[in-house]
This record gives C-alpha cells, structure tokens and sequence, in this order.
C-alpha cells in the first residue's frame, strides 16, 4: 500500500509544483498542507530543520527534503506506474544533468528577473533566454524532454512556466517570442491532467511575488 | 583521442571534484585513464566533452561522456555494482542524496568562500561554514558508525571527503580557522579514518603544490571582487 504521504508545500512554490505533478503521475493518495510562507510553522522547522524549506515529502512519518531528491524517491519508491527516469544509466546520468541546470540556471537567473534592477537585471533577462535556448535544443525534435514520454527533466522544468508571467511582467519583456518551441513543449505539458491541476494560476504567482518583492525591499 | 571501450577520466590535479571520482573508480577497481586537463588554458576536447559548463570533472565511458562530480559518482555506482556506495532502501538513498549535497553546498562551498573573502564577507563566510560543520558533526555523531556510509566508505564520505585533505590548507591561506577538534570530535575521526583509507591517500596531490595553488587563487578571486567593487 501507499502508506501515509504528506506533502508540505507552498501554492506558489515551483518545487513543490515538481512534487505534486510526480504524485500526480503516480496516482498516489496524498494530504497536501499548504504552508503560509514567510510565516513558516513549528512543523515545517520539525521536518525540514537544516533548510527550513518546502517542500518536504512525509512518508509514513519520515521526511524527505529537497525537491530533485524527493523526486527520485517518489520514482523509486512508485516504480511500477509512469517512470520518470529512464532505466539507461547513460540517459539517467543526462536527466540528472539536464534537472541540474534548470535548478542552477532556469531557477537563478528567473528569479533575478524580478529581483534584480539595472544592468544586473537585464543581464539576467539576456541570460536566462540563452538558458531556454540551451534546453530547447537540448529537447530537439522530440515530444517530451523523457522523449516520447513524460520525464524527470518535464517535471523538474515545467512549474517554472507558472511563473513566466511574473518574470515578463516584473523584468519587462517576453519569452515566449525568443522561446517558441519552448512554450511549444511547455503547452504540450499543460495538456497532462498532472500537470494542469499542480501547476499554480500565473496571476497568483505574479501576485505572490510582488509580497515577495515587497517582503525583500525590491521596487 | 581514440574512441575506445574502458573509461577515461578529465580532471585538473587540484580539483576536489574530480578526486571524487577517481576515490569512487578506484574503490570499485574500475581501470581508467586519467587526463590532464589545464582548466585556465581549455582544450577542444573538453569543449567537446562538456559543451553545457566546459569544466571538469568529465568521465567517458564507451566514448560518451558524464559530468558534474555528484551525477558522475550516481553513474558509476549503477553501472560497477561491486562495493555499492549508495544504500539500497529508498529513504536511506534520500538521506545520502541529502547530505551529500549538504556538503558540496554548505561545507565545502562555504570553506571556499571563507578562504577567498575579505572582511565582512569572510567573517559571514566563517559562520556559515562553522553551522554547516554543526550540522555535519550532528548527523555523523547521530549515526554513530566509522564512516556516514556505515562500516565502509559510501556516497557522502567520498563528496565530503575533500574536506580532509583541502581543509586545513584552505584554513592556513584564509587565515581561518574552522575545524576545531575539540568542537567537532566527530568529524575529527571520520577524517583520520578516510585518509587511512589506502586507496583514500594514495596519490593524492602534494601539499606544497597546493598551497602554492590556494594562494594564488585566493588572491585572483580577492582582486576581481576589487575590480568588481570599483567599476
């Protein structure tokens, strides 16, 4: 049986967006409790001392933390419905590279759209483009990043098209017209029934980040 | 470079992260050869090999190449079954995964940074690097074993593993001093423990070269701040 999962998470939180796509995936029954970020709660500091971060997966009690990570735990642990990493150590090896760089550049770079001003933030415009760019030639012809299925790089990648409004909106510009075959692929997604129920609304994303601007005294 | 079966290794003789590897590779005896890489100085086939970062480490294996140090050593553990380095429960995996990226991120990133900074910053850089410490001497006194993979050296002995012949050197040329014995006696142990490790020592890069290399580096990092600060 599945045992008893909670998900500790934040409406807003891309990470956490990876998480309920996978469980989604999976068909796995689940609590979800959302956390009322910045107030975060003595549950939260309970399960997730070290980072103090969502989300945190609970299973039968024990938590794991870090989104790639629980998301490889999800994987292993829900291996028999809709693998998300290849068997190929070779491919898993790229899929874990390719789940690395949205973290280190999609993840980064997006977030200095909005809280960045002046050069440092157009700078970050410049290069979070050429960070798409990269991915879709790394996804080529090919339905899915996974290929022809829905992969670990999909569900690591796609909540970050929930906040593209916020970045266009805060950092002055447009993705979609450098990035077509991007929000091609990002479209396709939507249509997964996992990914359309986790995926947060643009506009309350947009508004989240504007407390988060006020929150860190960005104009 | 011929493209054969067998394993090649691009590192740079200082780097902590390709020491990863080879520490991995040699605990499975898994033959390889290794290449000399000048990192300041690039050749086309790291180009090549790695067109996303151009850094190494990078590991060929049937003439298709791995990089980032962490997915390098998740690779070699799938394919060499022979002295696992991950645990096989599911949530025992996530907690290596865990702590193995605690390490990179907040031990050895933050001894870096200490080393390289200035001021303020260095003094913020020591503070986070002692916190990590605490955690780290925590969870290794929590497990109570030789090594945090048990009995025998596992995933996050080998990404932490830098730390115990870098650190003191990193300490010496940042005027830091981070690694108290008497305040971390855990991680004391599980230091002496890993470098008597034969296979840990063994070739490892010599001191004084490194030394030599840490202080060049830290005084370039420390100047390109400078440059950074007055532009």
């Amino acid at each position: 049986m599945d045992g008893e999962v909670i998900l500790l998470d934040a409406y807003a939180s891309m990470f956490g967006m990876r998480l309920r796509i996978a469980l989604a995936e999976k068909g796995v029954k689940y609590e979800y409790r959302e956390e009322n970020l910045p107030k975060k709660s003595p549950f939260l500091f309970q399960m997730n001392p070290i980072h103090k971060k969502v989300p945190v997966l609970i299973h039968n009690g024990k938590p794991i933390c870090e989104s790639l990570i629980a998301l490889q735990y999800i994987d292993e642990v829900w291996h028999d419905k809709n693998p998300l990493l290849p068997s190929d150590p070779y491919k898993r090896a790229q899929a874990r590279l390719w789940a690395d760089f949205v973290d280190q550049k999609v993840h980064t770079l997006g977030r200095k759209t909005w809280s960045a001003k002046g050069e440092e933030q157009e700078a970050a415009k410049k290069e979070f483009i050429e960070a798409l760019k990269v991915l879709e030639g790394e996804l080529g012809e090919k339905p899915y990043f996974g290929g022809e299925e829905f992969g670990y790089v999909d569900v690591a990648l796609i909540p970050f098209y929930s906040w593209f409004h916020a970045y266009e909106t805060c950092g002055n510009f447009k993705i979609g017209t450098e990035c077509p075959k991007f929000v091609a692929w990002a479209k396709r997604s939507m249509q997964r029934e996992s990914v359309s129920k986790s995926l947060a609304d643009p506009e309350k994303v947009y508004d989240f980040v504007l407390i988060l601007k006020k929150h860190f005294g960005v104009e | 470079m011929e493209e054969t079966g067998g394993v090649k290794l691009l590192g740079f003789w200082v780097s902590p992260f390709a020491q990863r590897v080879k520490w991995a590779l040699k605990l499975k005896g898994v033959q390889y050869e290794y290449i000399e890489e000048d990192i300041y100085n690039k050749s086309p086939l790291l180009s090549k090999l790695n067109p996303v970062y151009g850094m190494v480490p990078v590991l060929v294996h049937n003439g298709k190449p791995i990089s980032e140090s962490i997915i390098i050593l998740e690779y070699i553990d799938e394919v060499w079954k022979q002295a696992p380095l991950l645990p096989q429960d599911p949530y025992e995996r996530a907690q290596a995964r865990f702590w193995a990226k605690f390490a990179e991120e907040k031990v050895r990133q933050s001894v870096w940074e200490a080393m390289c900074s200035s001021g303020e910053e260095k003094q913020k850089a020591v503070k986070s690097a002692v916190e990590a410490f605490e955690e780290f001497e925590k969870e290794l006194k929590r497990r109570g074993t030789k090594f945090f993979g048990g009995e025998t050296i596992g995933f996050v002995d080998i990404v932490a593993g830098c730390i115990s012949y870098q650190l003191a050197l990193h300490e010496e040329v940042g005027s830091i001093k981070i690694l108290d014995s008497s305040k971390f006696p855990a991680i004391s142990e599980w230091i002496k423990n890993f470098l008597n490790h034969p296979l840990i020592n063994e070739g490892l890069p010599q001191k004084d070269q490194m030394f030599a290399y840490f202080s060049k580096r830290s005084k370039e990092i420390a100047s390109q701040k400078m440059s950074h600060k007055t532009a």
